[in-house]
């Protein structure tokens, strides 16, 4: 196993290690505000030594986005970013003909070689293939954030963003990108990757990925940190909260998501609601506080009385 | 290195998770990047590259668990022993001091010490002391036999009884609200927290016993032969009808995701199934920005019609959790019906779609159903006949070429009359009439079981024994 397989497709060097260490990566992303665990630096450190993507999964607000955007930000790469949607097609997605612009083009042709005609005889209108060689130029070509992140000279991080939004049929589309950082394009050839970008492909897990696109991932699965971490998180992210309040919402909401709600607090509503008690100036949550702002950790009515009637039943009379 | 690996992934695909051939090449090179000495390390680039989906990432736990168990054979005893840790130094050193547990280290403490060390480790949380009290009580209480095939789930079960983690707990949780009170009242709140935190400590701990079992047994027996025994089928796998009870809660859980995505993918495809006739207008407004020439048509979307649903199901005893499960999985589906009704019976017979109607949450009705539904006729033993013929009396004028019939249950009828001209009579009214049966084909008609006499007269009896037969019926049925 010497050869390594990025030499087997083809791509060449793979450039230098982006990282020394998992352990440099996790104290980089750290410097950026980003707290990984040794699961999320150790997959990001591999993901830039075996020159392969990584397929982001987990309950929504846990930080799937921002790992791409603070890996970005921490390797001094430009973001671009493809937010997927339902009927994302390949002209949004790689690239399209800028057909307005070729029929421009044309009719000009036309203008032209009429206006010539008038004042040299003799000569002869653009040949069919000149013309279609001309319009299918690269001139002509609108790229879109898959084919931009390829050709891209400065180092890039690719964010694919959502993409179990797309048809089954679409994610096709990324699997050449994705394996050898490569687009085909009819008219034109092949457009290589100067510089491999380091790709996130994140998902909500709305429905199963095919198998042809996960083979071709690292998998990284994001779950709700643990106690320590979202302690560290909140005091990293809210200026000015105080150890014991940090510790305590903490703590609050670790027990809530072992309640059965339908929608669990996520880290970004952990966050949303100590700020909210920081700028309440609120230094201890007792439990009519708690009930009070429960409304900004939870989303559903159903949820909020469940979550009042488990944690806080004593208000209640 | 490579042998350990393509065993390990050898037995992955043996508990059932696709791992092919790239991913274990990918898994092979990707282990020369990592300190391979680094055990948490190499689980999470095996994960990353073996792995692809969350819900097969606890079977691969479980697995890795087995193949790669903490200290196997290596000088690594567990570092507690050594008494690198400051508290448990300390309390090696109490211990001592009283003159009981010389030289030997913590194997030989007594059960009033091993206690006291359990009671301290939790006060503390203190990962070292777990582990050493792991150590010395599965050595004292689990009793393991050399040689025998088991999985270690009855060692688990002897240990952690004998340890009287629930008692611990209470103490734990009465002393600390002892100390507290003293500053002022403690609130609700603040006695959940304190429990809740308890608890994570007493998983932990509980945690660390698993693994003292397996890692003894992997010693003994070899990691091959126990990942056979303790070998489980996924969750989208497993027997409804014969699922512990630990089981039905990991398929509560799995319902959940599981319903989501299947009304996702439902009304995508509603949306995109097949296009509809030319939009004309649109073509020619769209047409404008390239001269006139219509580059980009655009289509109309059809509106399908959306069928009626009509459940029946048998909640009696062992098939009640199957019932569940599909009424749970309708009713979070429902938006692709036009209309839903459900009944349950036993005996006898009632409607229960009000209960869906006033609760948000498909799960909270399903409870409620248990509690308040009127079922019980007489003796409470399934009788299908009755059930059926009361249904056709109240209910069969309600049934339109638009509905589909489904019947849930094991046609196990205690020898009553089966009444199938019910069915019979269903089917020319319904536009199907479908039989899901949670027991296993092979079973099908013997002892009390008249699923024969009622298949003749359903569009289709399908065999709905785990969540992945049921999914793949209700995605088929829309």
């Amino acid at each position: 196993m010497t050869t390594t397989s990025t030499d087997q497709l083809g791509l060449g060097d793979i450039g230098p290690a982006r990282f020394g260490s998992i352990p440099a990566v996790r104290e980089g992303l750290a410097d950026v505000g980003y707290l990984a665990d040794e699961g999320i630096a150790g997959v990001v450190y591999l993901a830039d030594r075996l020159a392969k993507p990584v397929l982001v999964e987990g309950p929504a607000g846990t930080g799937k986005t921002q790992l791409a955007k603070s890996v970005a930000d921490l390797t001094g790469a430009r973001l671009i970013r493809l937010q997927c949607y339902e009927g994302l097609d390949e002209s949004k997605a790689l690239y399209e003909w800028n057909y307005r612009k070729q029929l421009l083009r044309i009719q000009a042709g036309q203008v032209l070689s009429e206006g010539d005609l008038a004042g040299t005889p003799g000569h002869h209108s653009p040949s069919w293939h000149e013309l279609e060689e001309d319009i299918f130029s690269e001139e002509f070509l609108l790229t879109r954030p898959l084919l931009e992140a390829i050709r891209a000279k400065e180092p890039v991080v690719l964010l694919i963003d959502e993409v179990d939004r797309v048809e089954l049929e679409t994610e096709a589309l990324l699997l050449e990108i994705l394996s050898e950082y490569q687009v085909s394009i009819p008219e034109l050839g092949t457009v290589r990757a100067t510089q491999l970008p380091m790709v996130f492909l994140t998902s909500n897990n709305t429905r199963e990925l095919s198998e042809a696109l996960k083979r071709r991932c690292l998998y990284l699965h994001i779950d709700y940190p643990d106690i320590d971490r979202e302690r560290a998180i909140i005091r990293a992210k809210v200026p000015g909260i105080s150890d014991e309040l940090a510790d305590q919402v903490a703590r609050i909401v670790r027990s809530l998501r072992t309640i059965e709600l339908r929608k669990l607090p996520s880290v970004s509503e952990t966050l949303d609601w100590a700020r909210t008690l920081v700028v309440l100036g609120i230094n201890s949550v007792d439990a009519a506080t708690a009930k009070d702002s429960l409304h900004i950790l939870l989303k559903y009515q159903s949820d909020i009385e469940r979550a009042a009637k488990e944690l806080l039943n004593a208000v209640e009379g | 290195m490579l042998n350990l690996l393509a065993g390990f992934v050898e037995e992955l695909r043996r508990n059932g998770l696709p791992v092919s051939l790239t991913e274990h090449l990918d898994a092979a090179e990707a282990v020369h990047h990592i300190p391979i000495e680094d055990r948490e390390a190499l689980k999470y680039t095996l994960g990353a590259t073996l792995i692809k989906s969350s819900s097969h990432w606890h079977a691969f736990e479980a697995t890795f668990d087995i193949y790669f168990a903490r200290g196997l054979g290596s000088g690594e005893e567990g570092p507690g022993l050594q008494g690198d840790d400051e508290e448990l130094a300390q309390f090696q050193m109490r211990t001592e001091g009283q003159g009981q547990a010389g030289g030997g280290g913590m194997e030989e403490m007594t059960a009033e010490e091993l206690a006291e060390l359990l009671y301290q480790a939790l006060l503390r949380g203190n990962q070292q002391m777990m582990r050493a009290v792991a150590r010395s009580a599965v050595t004292r209480y689990a009793g393991i036999e050399k040689g025998r095939p088991v999985g270690g789930t009855y060692y688990l079960y002897r240990t952690l009884r004998n340890l009287e983690l629930d008692q611990v707990l209470d103490r734990l949780i009465a002393q600390a609200k002892g100390e507290r009170t003293e500053e002022g009242e403690l609130s609700a709140l603040d006695e959940r927290l304190l429990g809740d935190e308890f608890r994570v400590r007493a998983d932990q701990l509980r945690k660390a016993v698993e693994d003292e079992i397996r890692r003894r047994l992997v010693e003994d027996r070899g990691a091959q032969a126990l990942a056979k025994s303790v070998r489980k089928p996924l969750p989208e796998d497993l027997d409804v009808m014969h699922a512990t009870r630990e089981e039905l809660q990991t398929l509560q859980r799995a319902l959940r995701p599981l319903s989501r995505k299947l009304a996702v993918r439902l009304a995508r495809r509603r949306r995109h199934h097949r296009r509809g006739p030319l939009d004309f207008r649109a073509t020619v407004r769209r047409s404008l920005s390239t001269g006139g020439v219509p580059v980009d048509p655009r289509y109309r979307h059809p509106r399908p019609a959306k069928p009626e649903i009509v459940v029946i199901a048998d909640i009696s005893g062992s098939v009640a959790s199957f019932a569940r499960f599909t009424l749970h999985l309708v009713y979070a589906i429902q938006s692709q019906f036009s209309k839903v009704r459900s009944f349950v019976f036993v005996d006898g017979i009632d409607e229960v779609t009000r209960f869906f109607e006033r609760a948000d949450d498909p799960a909270d009705a399903v409870a409620e159903i248990n509690t308040e539904a009127d079922v019980v006729w007489v003796d409470g033993h399934s009788d299908y006949g009755h059930a059926l013929g009361v249904f056709y009396d109240r209910w069969s004028k309600e049934i339109t070429n638009r509905t589909s019939v489904l019947v849930l249950g094991d046609a196990r009828n205690n020898y009553h009359a089966t009444e199938d001209w019910v069915l019979a009579e269903l089917r020319k009214k319904a536009r199907h009439v479908y039989w899901l049966n949670p027991e296993p084909r092979d079973y099908w008609g013997s002892g009390d079981s008249v699923i024969a006499a009622y298949g003749v007269h359903c569009d289709a009896v399908v065999e709905c024994r785990t969540l992945r037969q049921l999914e793949k019926f209700v995605g088929d049925l829309v």
